[in-house]
């Protein structure tokens, strides 16, 4: 079986965005460690850790220094040596003070310690490893791995889905693992498979990166004994293919109801640089400390960068060799879905996977009347009425929103992307889903 | 704390701006212009030209009272200028088209919070302000290729519709088709037309959903109807109202299904018309009727979201 697979369904909707790949071939290149590193509490979803040093503590690279007791969380661990210089909050970028464990780096390299590997023999050393490991999803919300592994026996799951879409423009990370890592990415889907009881493991990655498939597909033919579960899929490159649920459609041909998750349609979704990551943990015993950002846009050397856990932003850029145009947007994500930062002092999370500049020449349109083309109809992957739901937001008819499903919108900017008249249309999305749940009261 | 340049995701466009649509269904409308300046005189184009020089200043003036922001530059007001003159007779009195424009723009558009908040079209309601107003002057067909300036022909020619009902000779089809008939400035040259459609379906500035519906009803109830369907296809307004009035972003559905079911109430109505109404033609108040029920059909065509009623083990 040499020949790729191609995706069984291709969804409705969706737009064609500049891909600007622009560094896809450029190697992964280490940064050294920063003089400060900020480590906020709260990277996942769930509880927010607890400090586990204090000020005036020596750390070494991947030493837990937050933890939490309950269910959903992630063990954070110190992504540089050094001395934990205080213990402050901080103001995140979405709005929410967080407390932060500030570490003065020592200045070494970082040193990695003899191997460690994890022996695995069952789904609970699987959970376990997963949990110290402290690795969480990178979607939006940052899910703990460990919880999305856990599944339960009422949900039997037979695919394991893994996302290598990379459907953002700019970005290359996760593309850089596929090049790099193309062996830990197999292995950690083998062993996600054989011990939550899988029967199928398919990669799913956008038809713009055929080296990326190659290299997965040359892996799995050169394996000793060919795994014939696991498939290499070529699927569209159209945005927002590495959306969940139009991923599933893409490699299973199910389609998630709303308000559903992965699991009732019989799917375990994981992106591609977190399994390579789990894969990593299990060889080597490292936890997550540092991140491959794919920083491109508007700076004077487009980079793939890997940098530790809690860099400053600016000390990244700097490594770059620093903004071209000032003042410049600058994105945390890629471009379609990033949050733009108001400061260069927020820190790089275990979420972060790219940075993305966009100078002034690059700022979106003035708003203007609506002028009811339905673009925004067509583009909405979720066959959405965007223009309805903004009206009846600018009304606070949450009537009128009831009927709209506003819930099922995941903010993929497909919308706002189109529209002739500039509408900041996820603004109303965002604004909408707020006025339901105040109804909801 | 240095400060940042902050938005909304995405943080990218496509580009297209609303000035552009509109500048591409300009485009789209060249070849009617030109085809109703050849078939029906130099007189037709300077009419165009008047209407849009009223459609332009209303809509200036209009949104400079009422302390709006200026939307010129937004070409919509030219476009409605535009398919309002395509609407009206080559000999219509200049003042006449004028007041049609201010029309369009003031009462049917601004009136009702500008571009984007009309509910009926501006053109063709103004059309029809004009016909009920002045009955005459609006059905005065100029015989086609018989070019005047200032002194039009007492004789008015018939068009298909009273042609054949009253027994006169009617035009042949390669006629029909190429324009050479008794009509309003615009709406005789079905080749122009088509044209234009193509181009707006060709830039993805219009869904064929509508025309296609519009056209096809029209064509398949008037045959049954014991009507000649490539007559009825090509005669009155229809090309010119399913192409591009009916097509109007503002007064038509948003929904997929929505638009089925307005292009083949458009057909139906303007059939019914045909046939059995004391009024010969019928697109215009067949587009008036149905947009005053886009909000309806809208609420009764919400598409079902992504996965709604998939099966779940």
């Amino acid at each position: 079986m040499d020949t790729l697979t191609k995706a069984i369904a291709k969804f409705k909707g969706g737009v064609k965005v500049p891909h600007n790949k622009n560094t896809a071939e450029f190697e992964s290149v280490f940064m050294e460690p920063p003089k400060i590193v900020t480590i906020p509490m709260q990277q996942h979803i769930g509880g927010v850790c607890k400090p586990t040093v204090k000020k005036g503590d020596i750390v070494t690279v991947g030493q837990v220094i937050g933890d939490s007791e309950a269910f959903v969380s992630a063990p954070i661990h110190a992504s540089v040596s050094g001395k934990v210089k205080g213990i402050k909050p901080v103001l995140m970028a979405n709005g929410q003070m967080c407390d932060a464990i500030h570490i003065a780096s020592d200045g070494l390299p970082v040193e990695f310690p003899e191997p460690r590997p994890i022996e695995i023999n069952s789904k609970e050393d699987l959970l376990r490893a997963a949990r110290e490991s402290g690795i969480v999803g990178i979607g939006g919300a940052g899910f703990p791995m460990h919880v999305k592994l856990n599944v339960s026996e009422e949900t039997p799951i037979d695919t394991l889905v893994i996302n290598g879409a990379e459907c953002e423009p700019f970005i290359t990370s996760d593309y850089r693992e596929s090049l790099e890592y193309p062996d830990r990415i197999i292995a950690g889907m083998q062993a996600v498979m054989k011990h939550l009881n899988i029967a199928h493991g398919v990669v799913g990655i956008e038809s713009n990166k055929p080296k990326g498939l190659r290299k997965l597909r040359d892996h799995l033919n050169e394996l000793a004994d060919l795994d014939p579960t696991i498939d290499v899929m070529e699927i569209p490159s159209l945005y927002p293919q590495g959306a969940e649920k139009m991923l599933v459609y893409a490699t299973t041909g199910r389609k998630i109801p709303p308000g559903k998750l992965p699991s009732e349609v019989g799917c375990l979704i994981m992106n591609i640089s977190t399994i390579s990551l789990l894969q990593r943990y299990i060889e080597i015993g490292m936890p997550l400390t540092h991140k491959r950002l794919t920083v491109d846009g508007n700076i004077t050397q487009s980079k793939n960068v890997v940098v530790p856990v809690g860099t400053p932003i600016g000390d990244v850029i700097n490594f770059c060799g620093g903004l071209i145009d000032e003042p410049s947007k600058i994105i945390l994500g890629g471009p379609m879905m990033g949050i733009a930062q108001f400061s260069t002092e927020l820190p790089i999370t275990k979420q972060t996977n790219a940075i993305t500049i966009l100078s002034e020449a690059q700022r979106l349109p003035e708003e203007s009347p609506c002028i009811r083309c339905g673009r925004c109809v067509e583009a909405c992957p979720m066959s959405l009425l965007p223009v309805q739901i903004e009206r009846c937001t600018r009304n606070n008819d949450t009537a009128g929103l009831k009927k709209l499903n506003v819930s099922a919108c995941m903010e993929c900017g497909c919308c706002a992307f189109v529209c002739p008249a500039g509408r900041r249309l996820v603004q109303s999305m965002k604004r909408a889903k707020q006025l339901e749940r105040e109804a909801a009261k | 704390m240095n400060k940042l340049p902050v938005s909304i995701s995405p943080h990218l466009h496509c580009g297209r701006s609303s000035r552009s649509i509109m500048l591409d269904v300009i485009i789209a409308l060249v070849p009617a212009i030109v085809a109703s300046t050849i078939i029906f005189g130099f007189r037709a184009l300077i009419l165009i030209i008047v209407t849009v020089a009223a459609c332009v200043a209303s809509e200036y003036v209009t949104r400079k009272i009422l302390k709006r922001p200026d939307s010129i530059h937004n070409l919509t007001a030219v476009v409605t200028g535009i398919l309002l003159a395509l609407n009206l007779p080559v000999t219509l009195p200049f003042w006449m088209a004028i007041l049609g424009g201010v029309i369009a723009i003031v009462i049917v558009k601004e009136f009702f919070g500008g571009v984007g908040q009309n509910f009926v079209n501006p053109a063709i309601t103004a059309r029809i302000i004009l016909m009920m107003s002045f009955a005459s002057q609006m059905s005065t067909w100029q015989p086609p290729l018989n070019y005047y300036m200032f002194r039009p022909d007492v004789i008015s020619s018939a068009t298909y519709f009273s042609a054949s009902q009253t027994g006169q000779k009617v035009p042949s089809l390669l006629d029909m088709f190429l324009g050479i008939r008794a009509g309003s400035l615009g709406e005789t040259c079905a080749l122009a037309l088509l044209m234009g459609g193509v181009y707006l379906v060709a830039r993805k500035v219009i869904s064929p959903i509508i025309p296609l519906c519009f056209i096809g009803t029209v064509v398949v109830f008037s045959t049954l109807l014991g009507g000649d369907p490539l007559y009825q296809m090509m005669s009155g307004g229809l090309l010119l109202g399913a192409i591009f009035m009916a097509t109007d972003y503002t007064t038509s559905p948003i929904t997929r299904n929505g638009k089925i079911i307005f292009g083949i109430g458009c057909g139906i109505v303007t059939v019914l018309i045909r046939f059995f109404a004391a009024l010969p033609e019928g697109v215009s108040y067949a587009i008036l009727l149905m947009n005053i029920l886009v909000p309806h059909i809208e609420n009764l065509t919400i598409p079902k979201v992504f996965g709604e009623g998939a099966k779940v083990k």
